[in-house]
């Protein structure tokens, strides 16, 4: 078939009526609008400070020309001078006083001009100003927050996964008494606001002499009544036969668990696994309490902190968002296949 | 090839630790019975709950019915209902300013007018973009992870990129200069700020609740659009006779849920606006936290207290959501 | 059937979770800092010069931003955690943590004759005689202005003793010829506010010593929410956030948006290294009001917490940094002013550009002007239950959520009820 036609395809319609073409429309604007915000942080991460300043924003980073001139160090700023004659020359500026700027032209640099500050405007050039990220790795021990991240990503996934599905296991294979209870006390955790239990959490945290380490943040988040929840749902679909042909055959219910039902869970835990890294990942209030010494900070107090301590100095701020928003965006680009089906399989019916 | 070889290594190496605890579980069958496994099973997670949230809560309860700035339990004074007396202290319950916990209760009618407002707007959207992604489209997996991007990203960030874009000198007033409009100072309005507040917080969740009512759309079934489209019926027929009603035990669920969450907001709006301009974007949680933690002199008591109503708002809802789901047919 | 590999993976195991919470052996001291320059940088570097000295002790110290030491220290110490040695600014608030250290330093009249006014500050009442730390600065609230901008508006900068509308008036002049945003903007911080404040007649306290909201007080919150209002000041600086939260307005002085900024001392390093040569920025002395030309007087102490467990080492390390010559050095590295009498006699080498140096000497001019409203708050035990409700309800009068005399009533509520809840 021809390309038009293939394009234009709609799997059993024989043309596209305005419905169709309503709904792509709609897909774009959201993928603008989904996309857009991340994309222009990833954009202004590359300007410089004083690029970030200016109004209205570019586009594109840019900065000012700068150039070196014999005699003097380092790179100096380049502008566009009007000169008395009515013409204009791009020369270099080698100090300011006052309103008066000592300015060369770069091929005659023995021949020094005073221009009024007010008869200069800057140069732009395309400028993409990776300092802001490699001054990061400088200014903040990066390395260390990373690891820290990580650390506690991976270690309370996996107690996640592990724990939530002996829990969800114990909810959906077997009947006993006070079991619905349990199931309620569990899900009616999802109603507590973490912040309101901060300072009593506080407490029992210092007393168990779990501050200030990592496992701190990790014990109280890997009982996820949301965890429990999904892998129960996707537990209930597994056929009761296959256990008791396992019980028949002498097998523990620990070796039920761990053979039978956990490798038939896999879709549902794959899910958990996501929802967990990304879950720990973006952690920020109960960290922030937790931990104070600053070699066990994670990305994302790192960033909350320098936001508020440098406050203004938005070019490391950004730079260090897209480098938060980095590894989120991985996962997402690889398993975003998994994560929507995964949510919808599991989804509350 | 060797990241095959070292992903199988370690798979090898995770299935030896059922062999670690297998005698060990095998021994707590022997001594406790097969009846008694299943509380085994879920001492972990009981033991992490109880631990890290129950215990907790009931010293949050105490909390409440204590005064004073200690931070332990046994340091503080008793003093009954009086921190909730503080709180509903009011001349008139409809207007924060005539009580004397002002700041708390301009941030309920926040509270509440932001969870009807965002969820509200956001079921509809949601609503909308799962017809969308219901149909024929290509590439579909790849639209409907688009919706979902945002939901993966942390407060903070969502918070500090949306920030940025409200700047009096960001981006967005920078459009509108080039369309030849009026910049506007976003981030001193309060009208604007609760609005944007609303879209921000829409922006960041609304991608997980359209796969959740995706999913519910995918199970009505297809003989019945066959049919309409035999009838020969308009789209918004199809939409108001099938759809809707089929899809509202669905939509039920989804706006309870997205209400427990919108009353809980906390850490987009507070990096976001820090509650401001003024007290305009205070919600409950802002008021517990700066109350309990931010201000110099901690008032733990009046925090608790304030987490308490907030608590009884989310047992009313849950409760809710309970009713809904088991109106819905399918519980366990 | 036991591989080697299960017993590997167990071991691995312990080492992470030893990784994570390593012990140490020799005797250490932990040090919570902040910095708005490069204040815990340099007490990194002298630590290592105390270790040299004193090989058996650790210092450790950990840099921090400042919501850390005002959100979360203070809650710490509540659970009696928390580090040895803190950078603070909450002088007063936090005293009831403190450890004397009195018996750990080698001379006490030492600390007494060079400390004095600074370990009044400390100190949870005034029959106290302890010594629970060392200022680490002294710093001065105070108002910098962009020379360029007006030279480019022709409009010459008012003297000395110049008045605050005198000020609004002439950087309004600057701001309308050069097309710049704003007039003047103050850092979103009660302590600011409080200088203007006694200029105006407040006099903070009445006559039993508590806090009280009068007239003076009174008039210059209704100046300052007018200044916001009609455009003199930029509404986002106080109006912008919520709450009471910290915000400074230095990100508009650099960027030429505002022409005046009421700020302090602390600020000169920073100036000089992201403003530099960009624009001419110098300290003025702090305009008048019908009572006053004052800043207020503070800065961040390194205070001694008694819950550590080596208070020996803790005197030792604050002995260390209190000496003659060290604390000159950070003075010197740190661009700030002494606290220290014996160092500010004798002076400080600053090794510092023109523009940094001329700063720093008109805020040794101002010690002298400071009024002893400015020291008595400063030194009060809960200067910040009238700090923080000041932001928040001005900010809020600001936004036109309500007027500004019901702003006023609340805040006097406010700091009734704060005080109140503090002495239970």
């Amino acid at each position: 078939m021809s390309v038009r036609t293939y394009l234009l395809r709609t799997h059993g319609r024989t043309r596209l009526d305005w419905t169709d073409w309503v709904s792509y429309l709609y897909l774009v604007v959201g993928l603008f609008l989904m996309f857009g915000p991340v994309l222009w942080i990833v954009v202004s991460s590359f300007k410089t400070n004083a690029a970030l300043s200016e109004f209205p924003p570019s586009f594109l980073p840019a900065g000012q020309k700068t150039t070196e001139v014999k005699g003097h160090e380092g790179r100096l700023p380049v502008f566009v001078v009007k000169l008395p004659d009515g013409t204009t020359k791009e020369m270099v500026e080698l100090r300011r006083i006052g309103l008066n700027a000592t300015m060369v032209d770069p091929a005659k640099p023995d021949e020094e001009v005073q221009v009024n500050i007010n008869d200069r405007t800057k140069t732009r050039e395309l400028r993409v100003a990776t300092e802001n990220y490699t001054q990061l790795f400088g200014k903040f021990s990066f390395g260390r927050y990373l690891w820290n991240s990580v650390f506690i990503t991976v270690v309370a996934t996996l107690i996640t996964l592990l724990f939530n599905s002996m829990a969800a296991f114990a909810l959906s294979k077997y009947k006993f008494a006070g079991q619905k209870a349990v199931f309620l006390l569990i899900i009616g955790t999802l109603m507590i606001p973490p912040t309101i239990i901060l300072v009593p959490n506080f407490l029992v945290i210092s007393n168990l002499g779990l501050l200030n380490s990592l496992w701190g943040v990790i014990w109280p988040a890997v009982a996820t009544p949301t965890g429990v929840f999904l892998l129960r749902q996707y537990m209930l679909t597994i056929p009761d036969e296959l256990l008791d042909a396992a019980r028949m055959d002498h097998a523990s219910e620990w070796q039920i668990y761990w053979r039978i039902v956990l490798p038939l869970t896999a879709p549902a835990l794959a899910v958990l696994a996501i929802f967990s890294v990304m879950w720990r990942w973006n952690d920020f209030l109960w960290p922030l309490i937790v931990l104070s010494k600053s070699e066990l900070f994670t990305l994302q107090l790192a960033l909350n902190s320098f936001q508020g301590e440098l406050q203004t100095e938005w070019n490391y701020l950004l730079a260090m968002t897209v480098i938060t928003i980095i590894p989120v965006t991985l996962v997402f680009a690889f398993l975003q296949k998994h994560i929507t089906t995964g949510i919808a399989a599991s989804g509350v019916k | 090839m060797s990241t095959h070889g070292t992903a199988n290594r370690v798979g090898l190496a995770l299935t030896r630790i059922p062999g670690l605890l297998e005698p060990l579980m095998r021994g707590a069958q022997t001594v406790l019975g097969s009846a008694r496994m299943p509380w085994v099973f879920l001492a972990p997670n009981l033991l992490i709950f109880g631990t890290f949230t129950f215990l907790p809560i009931v010293i949050n309860f105490y909390y409440a019915f204590t005064g004073g700035v200690k931070l332990y339990p046994s340091e503080r004074p008793f003093t009954g209902m009086e921190n909730l007396a503080t709180l509903f202290e009011c001349g008139s319950y409809f207007d924060p300013s005539s009580c004397r916990q002002d700041i708390f209760w301009r941030a309920v009618f926040n509270t509440g007018k932001f969870a009807l407002l965002q969820v509200g707007l956001m079921v509809v959207l949601s609503v909308l973009t799962a017809l969308v992604l219901n149909r024929k489209i290509i590439g579909r997996g790849f639209w409907r992870g688009v919706f979902f991007y945002p939901v993966l990203l942390s407060p903070v960030v969502v918070a500090l990129i949306w920030k940025w874009i409200l700047q009096s000198q960001g981006v967005l007033n920078g459009l509108l200069v080039g369309v030849g409009a009026q910049p506007t100072e976003w981030l001193t309005s309060a009208s604007w700020m609760f609005f944007w507040v609303i879209l921000v917080s829409i922006w960041a969740h609304m991608g997980f609740y359209t796969l959740i009512v995706l999913a519910g759309l995918q199970a009505i079934p297809k003989d019945l659009y066959d049919a309409a489209e035999m009838d020969s019926a308009s789209p918004w027929r199809v939409f108001a006779r099938i759809t809707l009603p089929l899809l509202m035990p669905n939509l039920l669920v989804v706006i309870v849920l997205a209400m427990i969450r919108a009353v809980q907001t906390f850490d987009e709006v507070f990096v976001l606006t820090g509650g401001g301009p003024g007290s305009a974007t205070t919600f409950i949680v802002q008021f517990i936290y700066e109350t309990g933690f931010a201000h110099a002199i901690h008032q733990y008591g009046l925090a608790a207290a304030a987490s308490l109503v907030l608590a009884g708002a989310l047992l009313v809802l849950t409760l809710l959501q309970l009713k809904a789901t088991r109106s819905g047919g399918a519980d366990k | 059937m036991h591989n080697p590999s299960k017993l590997t993976l167990a071991l691995a195991a312990l080492a992470f979770a030893a990784a994570a919470t390593a012990p140490s052996f020799a005797a250490e001291i932990r040090v919570m800092c902040y910095q708005d320059g490069n204040e815990c940088d340099v007490t990194k570097e002298l630590a290592k010069r105390f270790e040299t000295e004193n090989k058996d002790v650790t210092v450790v110290v950990d840099t921090v931003p400042y919501k850390a030491i005002t959100e979360q220290l203070p809650v710490q110490l509540g659970a009696g955690e928390g580090p040895d040695i803190a950078r603070v600014t909450d002088l007063g608030g936090l005293s009831r943590f403190y450890l004397d250290i009195t018996p750990y330093v080698k001379d006490a009249k030492y600390w007494e004759a060079n400390f004095g006014k600074a370990l009044a500050w400390l100190r949870a009442s005034p029959t106290d005689k302890g010594i629970y730390g060392m200022q680490s600065q002294l710093t001065i609230t105070g108002p910098f202005v962009n020379k360029t901008l007006f030279e480019q508006a022709k409009v010459p900068i008012p003297g000395p003793k110049a008045t605050w509308d005198e000020w609004v008036t002439a950087t309004k002049a600057v701001a309308k010829a050069t097309q710049t945003p704003y007039a003047m903007a103050w850092d979103r911080s009660g302590h600011r506010f409080a200088g203007p404040a006694i200029d105006y007649g407040a006099k903070l306290f009445d006559a039993k010593g508590e806090l009280v909201i009068d007239d003076g007080y009174k008039a210059i919150a209704k100046k300052f929410v007018e200044w916001n209002k009609d455009g003199t000041m930029p509404k986002e600086v106080w109006g912008g956030t919520g709450g009471s939260s910290y915000r400074d307005a230095f990100e508009e002085f650099k960027n030429g948006r505002i022409v005046m900024y009421l700020s302090g001392s602390w600020q000169i390093r920073r100036m000089g290294s992201q403003i530099g040569k960009a624009f001419d920025w110098v300290p003025v002395p702090n305009p008048c009001g019908p009572a006053a030309c004052t800043g207020i007087p503070g800065g961040a102490a390194f205070v001694a917490l008694k819950r550590t467990k080596s208070p020996k080492e803790v005197g030792r390390f604050l002995d260390f940094l209190a000496r003659e010559d060290v604390y000159g050095e950070m003075m010197a590295k740190t661009e700030n002013l002494p606290a220290h009498s014996g160092v500010a006699a004798k002076g400080v080498s600053y090794n510092v550009g023109p523009a940094e140096k001329a700063a720093l000497n008109v805020f040794v001019g101002e010690v002298g002007k400071l009024s002893p409203i400015a020291y008595q708050i400063q030194g009060y035990k809960l200067n910040r239950a009238i700090f923080l409700p000041t932001v928040t309800r001005l900010s809020q009068a600001i936004v036109g959520e309500m007027s500004a005399d019901d702003a006023l009533a609340r805040l006097s509520k406010d700091i009734d009820e704060q005080v109140k809840a503090a002495a239970k």
